[in-house]
Order: structure tokens, then sequence, then C-alpha cells
């Protein structure tokens, strides 16, 4: 099993390089300028060293090594640095914004703790709803809750997520004023009236996210349910004498639940993904928007780092949701 | 045996011949979710496409008078207007045919592209072993995509190029049904190699092999037609996919440009007149929705009549 962690992750370098180049080679067609917000009045060979000063006058491959030194070396050694409290850097380049000149990592640091926030918050919502009603929808297939479940299902994942989310709005912002309809990032909580807040502000994105999130997983755990109650050990446990109880929560659970865990690990990159739209509806300002408003703003070394990101954490979480799989099944053996 | 046999003999000779089609119709017409979702997708397409035949008004046609266009927006549902009016007194009915076009125009296109990229990389990996190995790796590469982001870059990259070459209309659809097929074709090319893997092995292609078939006669006549099953499910279920990511790209402004009517557009446009006028941002919704439901209903009413395990029971 170790073994195959390590190939795995040695396996996962080429194919991020990959990426980052494929990222890259899209990005070279940008028609983006880094000194177009930069004013007139400013001279041409004063825009030169400028654009010099920021590396976007170099040969593309040169720009691309460059990028990716600050991106694996700098970057993980000023985070380690800013952690440890030394100098490791000193004034080593970093990957600089050309919105608002500043790295790139500690704008999306400053952005992360929101997107982390809602969007595990919701992921955990949804998998919490998802397992119940999933467990139950299989135990009783084609009664009255599994039908309910199913559609309920089927249009958790045909309603798009900016839908439900205007919708959530229009009910329990502007009709019953339950919820504020902007999520206020700049609430800090210190007290119990402002954890309320945040609770009340936190309640529509994560129930849009939830329900989408819940719509799926609760799919795969009722199929995977269903595989397992027609299995001969589930007869064996019944005859033995076993109580209900036991058969279901105990063997059938247990074994259903493996393929349902590296779903949840496969979805995690996906739900960054999707929070892309969540944020955008409820103006909660994480790294969705970050990634909007530098694609707007032409903003490639933002675009570049943000998506990069997403896709390290796709090739992360399929790591994990493989060797998740190796351990839970111990019929499954990689070596 | 043989009096079992004979009923079901004579039976046989009286009925007309029936291809395989009649049998999967069958068994479709048997899910009722399918044939309701059928139900709803036939009125769906024909609303976007007789629609406009019968409510002739014109999706963009503003006032002329300044007057007018104060008078006539933002109108609640009238005889007149019945789905009401925009804030440029543009009729909200008509530019929800005009958008209902658009959008299931590129959800079929996007699903003809995603669908035929990906079975013919599943056929080429499947059928020949040498491409096996580097077309796989290039799926799995693009499923470590983020996708939705770079659906996004794409369009902002390409989007003004292609509008001053081909017209801003006619190059943005290309460029989002491009963008959609090329980054959704990786389901159905691993469904279709793995499929082709399988029926490699089956007796019938020994048979065609023996006999000296060429490579892409028996791609053609034995191994695609029957994959066609899990392609055509992939295909329903491709355009219900593609609807919504194009829905999704109009309403962060990255689709259509905000004069061309698609349903995501007309949701992203009516969400800012929300608290007056909440029916601008619902209709384009129930739009878009009851597609993607009625499309996945009969994405599940089609699996199971093409499964020949389940049909006839």
């Amino acid at each position: 099993m170790f073994t195959y962690t390590i190939r795995r992750l040695v396996l996962a370098i080429p194919v991020l390089l990959l990426i980052s180049l494929i990222i890259f080679a899209l990005l070279k067609f940008a028609p983006g300028d880094p000194m177009a917000q930069v004013p007139m009045t400013v001279p041409p060979e004063v825009k030169a060293k400028m654009r010099a000063a920021l590396g976007a006058d170099q040969p593309l491959i040169v720009q691309y090594l460059l990028w990716l030194k600050q991106f694996f070396i700098i970057e993980p050694l000023h985070i380690l640095g800013t952690m440890t409290g030394y100098d490791l850097v000193g004034n080593a380049q970093r990957v600089i914004s050309w919105q608002t000149r500043s790295p790139v990592a500690d704008i999306i640091a400053q952005r992360m703790p929101q997107t982390l926030t809602v969007v595990g918050m919701s992921y955990v919502v949804g998998v919490l709803i998802a397992l119940p009603i999933g467990i139950v929808s299989a135990y009783k297939q084609y009664s009255w809750f599994d039908q309910i479940g199913t559609f309920v299902s089927m249009i958790g994942f045909s309603v798009p997520t900016f839908f439900t989310g205007v919708m959530l709005i229009l009910i329990f912002s502007v009709y019953l004023g339950w919820f504020p309809s902007i999520y206020d990032t700049t609430l800090v909580v210190d007290s119990w009236p402002h954890f309320w807040l945040q609770v009340r502000q936190m309640v529509m994105p994560v129930a849009v996210l939830a329900l989408y999130n819940a719509a799926q997983i609760s799919r795969f755990m009722r199929a995977s349910m269903l595989d397992n109650l027609q299995q001969d050990y589930v007869r064996t446990a019944r005859a033995k004498g076993m109580t209900e109880q036991v058969v279901v929560l105990k063997h059938v659970l247990r074994n259903s639940l493996i393929p349902v865990v590296t779903v949840i690990a496969l979805g995690v990159p996906q739900i960054f993904g999707g929070a892309i739209i969540t944020e955008q509806v409820f103006k909660v300002n994480g790294l969705g928007a970050l990634l909007i408003n530098a694609i707007y703003a032409d903003d490639l070394p933002m675009v570049q780092t943000l998506t990069f990101i997403f896709a390290i954490l796709i090739v992360i979480f399929n790591l994990i949701a493989d060797v998740l799989y190796g351990i839970l099944d111990p019929r499954i053996r990689y070596d | 045996m043989t009096d079992m046999a004979k009923p079901a003999n004579t039976n046989r000779a009286i009925r007309p011949p029936r291809s395989q089609w009649w049998d999967v119709w069958d068994q479709f017409k048997t899910h009722k979710g399918a044939m309701f979702g059928a139900a709803v997708f036939v009125f769906i397409v024909l609303f976007v496409v007789i629609g406009p035949l019968i409510w002739q008004v014109s999706p963009t046609e503003m006032p002329q008078k300044a007057l007018d266009l104060i008078r006539g927006k933002n109108l609640g549902p009238s005889w007149e207007h019945p789905l009401g009016t925009d804030q440029l007194a543009r009729d909200v009915l008509a530019r929800m045919m005009a958008g209902g076009k658009v959008s299931l125009a590129v959800g079929l296109v996007a699903m003809v592209i995603s669908i035929t990229l990906g079975t013919t990389v599943g056929v080429l990996a499947g059928y020949f072993r040498r491409l096996d190995g580097p077309l796989m790796r290039l799926t799995d590469l693009f499923l470590a995509l983020p996708l939705l982001p770079l659906l996004l870059v794409m369009v902002m990259l390409f989007r003004d190029p292609l509008g001053r070459m081909l017209g801003i209309e006619v190059g943005t659809f290309l460029l989002i049904v491009t963008a959609i097929g090329i980054t959704s074709w990786m389901q159905c090319a691993r469904i279709v190699r793995g499929e082709v893997i399988a029926l490699k092995e089956r007796e019938f292609v020994l048979a065609a092999r023996s006999i000296g078939t060429p490579p892409i006669r028996m791609v053609l006549r034995h191994i695609l037609p029957n994959v066609m099953s899990p392609v055509m499910v992939a295909a329903t279920l491709g355009i219900a996919g593609a609807i919504i990511t194009e829905s999704a790209l109009s309403f962060l402004g990255l689709g259509f440009p905000p004069d061309f009517p698609t349903w995501g557009r007309l949701l992203a446009d009516g969400a800012d007149y929300l608290q007056d006028q909440p029916l601008r941002v619902i209709w384009p919704g129930i739009a878009i929705s009851l597609t993607v439901l009625s499309v996945n209903y009969i994405g599940d009413g089609l699996r199971d009549a093409l499964d020949p395990r389940i049909r006839g029971r």
C-alpha cells in the first residue's frame, strides 16, 4: 500500500507539470496586458521597465520556467518562512497579481477561509443529509420515502445552483426577510450576536451547495446499499439470528460505505468548481469570486495560479480516493 | 415443452416482424417518469420552435420613442405581454422562446461534439491495443483538469477574436459548443472503451475477423452498432449537462453577449430586478430546470429500455 502511494505520488508530478503547461499555453493566447490599468500618462519607456520588472517581456519558455520556480519553490518557502518566523526567500520574485501588484499567494490566503467555511460546511452538511437518506431509501426500496428521495435528488442535480440560490434569496431574503442575501465577509465572530449573524448568513449558500451534493451522494449510497443487501452474507447474518439493526447498520452499511467514501473524496475538488457559481450568487468573496474577478480583469498570474490550485486539488483527491479504497477494502490490493 | 413452444410460435407468425427498436420503445413506454419527461421535452421543443411562429413579437426590438420605452419597461403580465416586459421594454415571452432556441441548440450541438469525440477516442482505445495507453492517459489528464475554470478562461480568451472573425453571435456559439464539447467527452470515452474491449472477445467479432474484415469495416459494421445503447444514454445526459454549463457561463457573464438572449442570460439579467419582478427569474429558471429534469428522466428510461436484461420483464 505504501509503495503504491509513493508510486502514485511520483506519477502525479508529470501529470501536474503537463496540466500546468496546458494552462500556461492556453493563457499564452490571452490578449491581456499587465499594463492595461496603468494610466496613459505614464511614458512608454517606464511602462517597458515595469513590464520587465514583472517578467512579462521574457520569452514564453522562460516565463513558464520562472513561474514554475516561483510556484513550486519560492511560494512554499515563503509559507514555511511565515510559519516559522525565518526569512527563507529574501527578495526573490514571487508570483505577483497584475491587478493589485501584491503577491498572489497572500490574496489567496485572505480569500481561502471564506471558501473553506462555506464550501466545507456545505459538503459536510450534504454528506450528513445524504447518508441517512440513501440508507433508508435502499432499505425500503420503492416505498414512498424512496420515491420522494429519488425525485428530490433528481431535482437536486437538475436544477442549477444559480437558480436554487436566486430562489432562496427571493423567498428567504426578499419575502420573509429571515436571512441576509449578501454574505458579509468583514464580520468578525467575537460574540454570540455576531455568531448568530454568521450562522444566518451562511444558511442559504450552505443549503444550496448541500442540496446539490446530497442529491449525488444519496444516489450512490442507495445504489451501494442495494448491491450489498442482496449479498449472501446478509442472508447468513440474518440466519444466525442477528437483529435487523446489527445486520443493516454493522454488516451492510460498513461494506456499502466503501465506494461511497471514495465518491465523497472525489467530489471534494468538484465542489470548489461548483462554488464559483454559488459564491457569485451570494457575493461571498472567496476563491471562486476571486477567479471570476481575475478573469474579468485579465489578471493572468492570478487566473493561472488559481486554476492550477484547482488542478492540484483534483489530482490529490483522486489519489486520496484510490488509497482510501485500498485501505477500506481488503479485497483490493494494488501491489 | 413442445406444447409450451407452440402458442408462442403461432403468435410470432401472426405478429408482423419487429425490430429491436420496437422492443426498446415498448419498454420505454412502461417507464412513467421517462414518458412524462419525453412529453415535457417535446412540449419545450414545440414552445421554442413553433412558438415564435404563433407569437410573432421580436425578442430584440425596443420601442423607438424614449417615452414608449419608459412607459413600456418592466411591465407585469398583461394580454399584450403575457410574461411582461424587461428593463428595455422587450417582450419576455418572445425572449424566452428565442433564448430557449439558443440553449437547446447549444445543448444538442455540444452533445454531438462531445459524443463524437468520446466515441472515437473510446473505440480507438478499445480496439487498437497500441493506442489504448496513450489515449487513456489523455482521458485521465482531461479528467484531472479543472473544467469550469478552464471553460471560463477559454471563453474569456477566444470570445473577442472569434467574434471579430465570424460575427459575434456565430463566433460565440461555435466557441461555447466547442469548449463544452471538448471538456465533456471523457465519461463517454471510458464507457465506450470498456464496451469495445468486452465486445472484442466475442465470437461474432472473431468470425468477422476470420473472413478477413478490414479494421475500418469491423469498427463501423460490428463494433459501433453494439455500443450504441450506452452512447445514446450518455448522449441524453450530455444534453442536460451542456445546457446547465451554457446557462452557468451565461449567468457568470461569460457566455453569449448581453443583447443575445439565452435562458441563462435571461436569468442573470432578471436577477438584478429580483425584488420588483421575481417572475423574470422564475420563468427562465423553470425552463432550464424542466428541460434538464425531463432530459434526465428520458436518459433514465432509455437506460432501462436499452438494457436487454431488464427489457421484456
